[in-house]
């Protein structure tokens, strides 16, 4: 921790971004032919958010903003919403399980459904887990010096930014996801956990806006922990509405389909979602 | 007993709750923090208890109000709203957030005040008087609205 090159996490991070990127596009297209071979269409929406994540993922970490990020609160906390909340809402939104279980040779779509029942998966799809995974990763952030470490240390920058991609698309896929889970919580667990969670992030911004961040000082703090505190609320909303709409599709209380109030959808409805 | 049962009347009155707490908490945040600027993001004076349950409480209502309104159409779609003991509902739920806004959040954790440079009673006294008017009309509106089967 004596000498410090916070270049050096840039640059790293700025390469792997858009590679990694721009596998997952290409990996993604790649199933979309091969499921259309196999006579299922897949919808055009789910390849627009994929597509729409993949972008909004890797402008947070290369890139104009990534480079400010390094300089400014403000810029670090729009890259910190883009990575860990709007794009791996979007990357859930395009499906990305469900695609590969339609894609994959039935082996392999047999395999990868045995790892989604696995317990691991089984504890890690929890609700309340994937939301300490996500904002408790955030907690250790901000509460502690490790962003300061992180952006000392290419190798720990690296995995911090893995961390909250990943755990993002967790809680996403959780709250909102379309792809089959191990077990999915009901409607009211799901929006208990938001709610806590959302606070304990809200709760965070306002921390870190009170207390400042020793190990780091930019002079843009203030700014910074209102657009946390403000854009959190704004993914969450659309979280919230994600969660309540799937349930009034459902048939709302109880579950039951009371068909003459029911008007007819448009199109199939997704069985594995 | 009637053909409404008494169910429904309380999911109308739950429904309106969640969406008249949640409402009031986005008047707060864009009439006073943003609009006003009345209340500050934060004041030194805050302690940590003050920020958990403002944390709570302004995450708690962004969700209550969605999931009040999709009640409200749940409830349109089965044609079991019952429309006085929603609205009753909305005045009790605003009412209820308004009154530990006041009381609990601004004075017993010091969580920001309504204005600053001001002598606060009036405000404080306006403040929550409104909480027990808006209370008040709600329990009066959901009295009212209360279905005819509880009298037998």
């Amino acid at each position: 921790m004596t000498h410090e090159h916070p270049a050096g996490t840039v640059d790293l991070l700025a390469v792997l971004g858009p590679v990694v990127g721009l596998v997952a596009l290409a990996a993604y297209a790649l199933a979309v032919v091969a499921s259309r071979r196999r006579g299922r269409s897949w919808p055009l929406s789910r390849s627009l958010a994929w597509t729409a994540g993949c972008l909004t993922a890797t402008a947070a970490v290369s890139g104009p903003l990534a480079t400010a990020s390094t300089m400014s609160w403000t810029a670090h906390m729009a890259g910190h919403l883009l990575l860990g909340m709007l794009g791996p809402l979007l990357l859930v939104l395009g499906g990305p399980v469900t695609l590969a279980l339609r894609a994959l040779p039935v082996t392999g779509a047999r395999r990868l459904s045995r790892v989604l029942r696995s317990r691991p998966l089984r504890v890690l799809t929890e609700p309340s887990v994937a939301a300490v995974l996500d904002v408790g990763g955030l907690w250790l952030l901000y509460a502690t010096p490790l962003l300061a470490l992180a952006h000392a240390h290419p190798g720990v920058g690296l995995l911090v930014h893995a961390h909250v991609l990943l755990a993002g698309h967790l809680f996403s896929a959780v709250m909102v996801g379309r792809d089959p889970l191990p077990h999915r919580r009901g409607t009211r667990h799901l929006l208990v956990v938001l709610v806590l969670a959302l606070a304990a992030h809200d709760v965070l911004a306002k921390r870190l806006y009170a207390y400042g961040y020793a190990p780091m000082s930019m002079a843009d703090l203030p700014q910074g922990a209102q657009l946390m505190y403000y854009g959190g609320d704004a993914v969450d909303l659309l979280l919230a509405v994600l969660v309540c709409l799937r349930w009034y599709r459902a048939g709302g209380r109880s579950g039951q389909r009371q068909l003459h109030l029911e008007r007819p959808r448009p199109g199939p409805q997704g069985v594995l979602g | 007993m009637t053909a409404r049962p008494s169910g429904q009347a309380g999911r109308s009155t739950a429904s309106g709750g969640l969406a008249g707490l949640g409402l009031v908490a986005f008047v707060d945040e864009t009439v006073f923090h943003q609009l006003l600027h009345w209340h500050h993001f934060y004041d030194r004076s805050t302690a940590d208890a003050g920020l958990v349950s403002d944390g709570i409480f302004h995450a708690f209502g962004f969700v209550a109000v969605v999931t009040g309104l999709f009640l409200l159409a749940d409830l349109r779609r089965r044609r079991t709203l019952v429309v006085g003991r929603w609205v009753g509902g909305v005045l009790l739920g605003a009412g209820a957030f308004q009154l530990y806004d006041g009381l609990v959040q601004h004075k017993v954790f010091g969580l920001h005040q309504i204005r600053y440079g001001v002598d606060l009673v009036a405000y404080d006294v306006t403040w929550n008087v409104l909480a027990a008017v808006l209370l008040l009309a709600g329990a009066v509106v959901t009295l009212r609205a209360r279905p005819a089967a509880v009298t037998a």
